[in-house]
């Protein structure tokens, strides 16, 4: 792994050999939203994948692994098939996720861009204010995290929305008058304008102790 | 560990080269090589001093000619090399310092040669003994550092495995050191090795089975909570012995058996016995500790015991922190590959500088036989050495360092109840995210292992009901509890001012209604809760007053009496004038004391003690109108215990001086004979019987019985009762007695001479009233076959025996007053020990001093 992060900064022409590939195997069927992104994509592409080369492959061979039929983009379905999700209390927010609204499809730069958000922060970065915030960055892994509690999307963390994370994450021993103790509480205690509800601004104050970055980081893809 | 093993291994051939250098002309000069390049570049000029044997100044000498030779060597290169130089060789600068440096060094090597024998076993033993890090000492300074939370693991953790590590090293090497170095073949070697990692991964299987034993057992000690501590210390420890059994490392046997049981263990055990275990384990961790410490001290100044090498030493402090240094920046190297956030430069330091030796090498060092390592007292002495120079000086310094390096901190923060959940988001999320990625790293391996845990270990080893708790539900629990005591922490005052019961305070604020703490308590503790409550709720102005009145006199009983003593002690010493008048003063206090004890005494030791009975006995009336309310008898009584109190006032007041008399009168006991005359006789009859009308109208067997009862509506059983018991009959003679010895002592004017028939009277009376009382009690606790009465009976008769004792105590300290008070009367000694209820009397009533005697006690009287 560590031979590749000798070249990860001179990554861009293998990365846009790989990406032609991509797209010249008619893997990816979105091309319009590629070529829509083509003046932009070299940034995107530093952004995104400051992942190592290895990793993309390795992700590229994955997402080839989870599209069974060859379409070239992912359906629920196809994330439903991976055993270790069915399993996973909140697996099926987690999907979710992956979907942007309306969309019952995922291509491979987007699937990329999702994983992304679990990469470890570097500190090599330097601080260019004029650059747009990477990925990686604190506030998107707490947005990551709050849209998948926000199930109706109104940017705020109801009670209902908190009730069925819990529902999901918490085992059967606990009766619903318990639940609803936590939840109250945790509204309760995160709430700061009074509108029983957890507003994002809200959600990131009660996180505000917690190293997101260790918490919320994947080491391989680094 | 095979990392750890081999950087000990290094540290210890390092200390070994050097030596061997200097040490064996024999040995072949490869070896050399390996030393310390200052050292290797003198190594020709050095045979021959050593063969003349004149070290010192000899070789002095032999060291200065080689390196002026470089020092030439560097100011002909720094010459020509001038600019051009990428590197610039400086050595002019360092010239001197160099030179005296490695003089020193290789003077001092030299010195080993000539005191320390010891081949490549004994410095490979040496060093496997002194390069291990001391838990103990890492505990205690990085507590108290406190930095954050994974440095602390690291270090800790490594001083923890380097234990067993040592142990095993050390043991091999003792084996090689008996053996002979000339008779270990390189078969050895590699036996040496897998002896190693057979005895550390068999200690460790050792304890993980271990580890299940103890869970597993601890899971059905629901109703026997006691033996809970006993078990996890005696599995721990038969952990210990078995891996020592089969000499596997009793150490990491121990530890893992610790590590591996602890989550079901402490699950499983009750809170008080994790208490106890933790406790027991401090107290005997630093108790071992400070033991060894004092046996270093002890060897430290104990001159037989040790060698002084100043090489050795000098070397050995130098190739501890190098190594340290050297093995710790290429671990973390290793390690950083397989670490989210990597180990940067700051945590290398204080690891490096963290490596505290403590009491394991110490005591492997004194375990060393002399018959076969020769050099044990050199060993010895560098050991105490470097335990000092570890423990107090980079102990003493490593705070400030951390605080200089601005190492991340622990905080002790608790998590809040969102933290807490969003934490578990978390990790499903991960979890999630590597398995869409296909990876399967950290949390993948960590959620596998959870599942394996909750459906076969944690089944198998925790009790059901926790089992089957939630852990969310848990720190959701704690959370609140921990609310509610710092609720409380902070609005006790409220509370209590308040008289707010709990449960509508903690329901009232913010605590959502199924799980309040009130509850929580209610399900857990609900007596405690209840109780509490209602010795809150029962209103208590005339309590506060009494107790306020209990606590003056409390706090005027001894004082006085102990700064007269303490003069009385000191006029013993030095007699003068001053002294005289202050006996005087004394006296005249004695006497108006006496006079007014004469006149009230009776009454106000009735008063008093019927007093503090009514005292107890509203305390009891609190637990009693709630707790008998429930239950059966005394229900309907209550209400006609709440009159007598004031009227009984109304009485006092009223007529003072009758009552001193009437008190004494003991009608009480005719009064539950008569129970119904009572009221009418009351008025009339005053000096017969005064305190009965305390009495209720109809004392019922159970009202009788109630021992508050008793003592509140008879002002008498002052000698009632359990009194009785305790004062023999005779005693109420002697009573008399000494009372008229007083009497004539004090000459006074009127108030004995009708007291004292009066007096005698009741003494008189004493004996047959002491029957009926007996009769009563006897009747009452029969016929009222309530088991609750036998248990409320105790509380009173505690008290009275707690009078006793006070009025004995108080009776030895005043003898001395009375003895010089006044010539002593025949029956002194006699009526000492009797005299002492009038003592007590006296004592009671000091409060205000002598004079006003009828005023004094009335405000203690309400």
């Amino acid at each position: 792994m560590r031979c590749f992060d000798v070249t990860r900064r001179s990554v861009p022409a293998s990365l846009m050999k790989l990406y032609k590939s991509v797209i010249l195997n008619k893997q990816i069927h979105q091309p319009p939203m590629l070529i829509e992104h083509k003046h932009t994509h070299a940034v995107n592409i530093l952004q995104l994948f400051t992942i190592s080369t290895a990793h993309i492959i390795r992700l590229h061979d994955r997402f080839k692994e989870l599209d069974t039929e060859r379409r070239g983009y992912l359906c629920p379905q196809d994330f439903g098939a991976i055993k270790g999700l069915a399993i996973n209390p909140i697996g099926d927010r987690i999907i979710g996720a992956f979907f942007s609204p309306g969309r019952e499809t995922v291509d491979f730069y987007t699937f990329v861009k999702i994983l992304a958000h679990f990469r470890p922060a570097d500190n090599i970065r330097p601080k260019e204010s004029s650059s747009p915030e990477p990925i990686n960055s604190r506030t998107n892994k707490l947005k990551f995290v709050f849209q998948m509690y926000d199930l109706d999307k109104d940017g705020k963390i109801s009670r209902i929305d908190l009730l069925k994370a819990l529902r999901g994450m918490l085992e059967m021993q606990v009766t619903e008058e318990q639940l609803d103790s936590i939840v109250d509480r945790t509204i309760q205690e995160a709430d700061l304008d009074g509108d029983d509800a957890i507003s994002f601004e809200e959600f990131r104050k009660s996180l505000e102790k917690v190293n997101i970055d260790h918490k919320m980081s994947i080491r391989f893809l680094r | 560990m095979l990392l750890l093993s081999l950087l000990l291994s290094l540290t210890a051939t390092g200390d070994a080269a050097t030596d061997l250098y200097v040490t064996g002309a024999s040995r072949p000069p490869e070896l050399v090589a390996g030393a310390s390049p200052p050292v290797a570049s003198l190594a020709p000029s050095r045979y021959t001093p050593q063969e003349d044997g004149h070290t010192g100044i000899a070789l002095g000498r032999s060291v200065e000619e080689p390196s002026s030779t470089n020092t030439e060597h560097g100011e002909s290169s720094n010459h020509h090399g001038g600019g051009y130089n990428i590197v610039q060789w400086e050595w002019s600068y360092v010239q001197t310092p160099y030179i005296i440096a490695s003089w020193l060094l290789v003077a001092s090597v030299a010195k080993i040669h000539e005191k320390v024998e010891g081949g490549l076993m004994e410095f490979l033993l040496f060093g496997a003994l002194i390069s291990a890090v001391d838990p103990v000492a890492v505990l205690a300074v990085f507590e108290e550092v406190h930095v954050n939370e994974t440095l602390f693991i690291i270090v800790f953790g490594e001083s923890l495995l380097n234990d067993a590590v040592t142990v095993v090293l050390y043991k091999v090497y003792i084996s090689f050191v008996a053996v002979g170095p000339g008779n270990v073949h390189t078969a050895d070697y590699f036996k040496g090795i897998v002896s190693f990692l057979i005895v550390s991964i068999g200690g460790t299987l050792v304890g993980l089975i271990f580890a299940v034993i103890l869970a597993f057992i601890t899971r059905f000690t629901k109703k026997v909570r006691i033996i809970e501590p006993l078990f996890v210390f005696l599995l721990v420890y038969l952990a210990y012995l078995t891996a020592e059994l089969f000499s596997l490392s009793a150490i990491l046997s121990m530890t893992f058996c610790g590590i591996g049981c602890n989550k079901y263990v402490e699950a499983n055990i009750s809170q008080k016995s994790r208490t106890t275990v933790k406790y027991t384990m401090k107290t005997l961790a630093s108790i071992a500790e400070t033991i060894i410490f004092i046996f270093l001290g002890i060897s430290a100044v104990d001159k037989s015991k040790w060698a002084w090498d100043t090489g050795l030493i000098v070397s050995t402090l130098i190739f501890i922190l190098l190594f340290r240094a050297i093995g710790v920046v290429g671990q973390t190297w290793f390690l950083n590959w397989f670490r989210l956030v990597p180990l940067d430069k700051i945590d290398q330091v204080v690891m490096s500088y963290g490596g505290l030796r403590g009491a394991v090498a110490f005591a492997l060092v004194v375990l060393l036989d002399k018959e076969h390592v020769k050099a044990k007292d050199y060993f010895v002495a560098t050991t105490i050495i470097v335990v000092f120079f570890t423990v107090m000086f980079q102990g003493l310094t490593i705070k400030p360092l951390v605080k200089w390096l601005k190492v991340p901190r622990s905080t002790n923060r608790k998590p809040t109840i969102n933290e807490e959940i969003h934490e578990r988001a978390f990790d499903h999320i991960l979890t999630a995210v590597e398995d869409i990625a296909g990876l399967n790293g950290y949390h993948h391996w960590r959620d596998k292992w959870e599942q394996f845990d909750k459906n076969y270990l944690s089944k198998l080893l925790l009790r059901k009901s926790v089992y089957h708790k939630s852990e969310l539900w848990e720190a959701y629990q704690k959370i609140n509890i921990r609310d509610a005591i710092s609720v409380i922490d902070q609005g006790g005052n409220v509370l209590t001012s308040a008289r707010l019961s709990l449960p509508s305070m903690a329901s009232r604020t913010s605590f959502p209604e199924v799980t309040n703490v009130t509850n929580y308590l209610r399900e857990n503790g609900s007596g405690v809760c209840l109780d509490l409550q209602v010795i809150d709720t029962v209103p208590g102005a005339k309590i506060e007053e009494e107790l306020e009145t209990h606590h003056v006199l409390a706090g005027n009983l001894y004082k006085p009496r102990r700064r007269y003593q303490s003069h009385y002690s000191r006029h013993f010493m030095t007699v003068g004038d001053k002294e005289r008048q202050d006996r005087e003063v004394f006296q005249r206090n004695m006497r108006n004391r006496l006079e007014s004890f004469k006149s009230t005494h009776y009454k106000r030791h009735k008063k008093d003690r019927s007093q503090k009975k009514r005292k107890g006995s509203d305390a009891k009336e609190q637990d009693n109108s709630d707790k008998p309310r429930r239950n059966v008898s005394w229900q309907d009584k209550d209400p006609v215990v709440v009159p007598m109190g004031p009227e009984e006032d109304k009485h006092d007041p009223s007529e003072p001086d009758r009552d001193e008399d009437v008190g004494i009168t003991f009608v009480a006991r005719r009064a539950p004979e008569t129970p119904k005359e009572r009221p009418k006789s009351v008025p009339a009859a005053l000096d017969v019987c005064q305190s009965p009308i305390a009495a209720p109208p109809s004392p019922t067997c159970g009202e009788k019985n109630l021992p508050w009862k008793s003592s509140v509506d008879s002002l008498p059983p002052c000698v009632s009762m359990e009194a009785t018991k305790i004062i023999p009959v005779d005693l109420q003679q002697a009573w008399n007695q000494s009372i008229s010895s007083l009497e004539s002592l004090a000459s006074p004017p009127a108030p004995p001479e009708p007291q004292h028939p009066r007096v005698s009277a009741l003494a008189r009376l004493g004996g047959p009233m002491r029957n009926p009382a007996k009769a009563k009690s006897g009747s009452g606790s029969g016929s009222n076959s309530t088991a609750s009465s036998s248990g409320q009976f105790q509380f009173p008769v505690r008290k009275e025996e707690e009078e006793e004792g006070a009025i004995s105590q108080q009776q030895q300290e005043i003898q001395p007053l009375m003895a010089s008070l006044r010539p002593p009367p025949p029956a002194a000694q006699a009526a000492g020990k009797r005299r002492n209820p009038c003592v007590y009397l006296r004592s009671l009533v000091t409060v205000p001093p002598s004079g006003v005697e009828p005023h004094s006690w009335k405000p203690t009287q309400l």
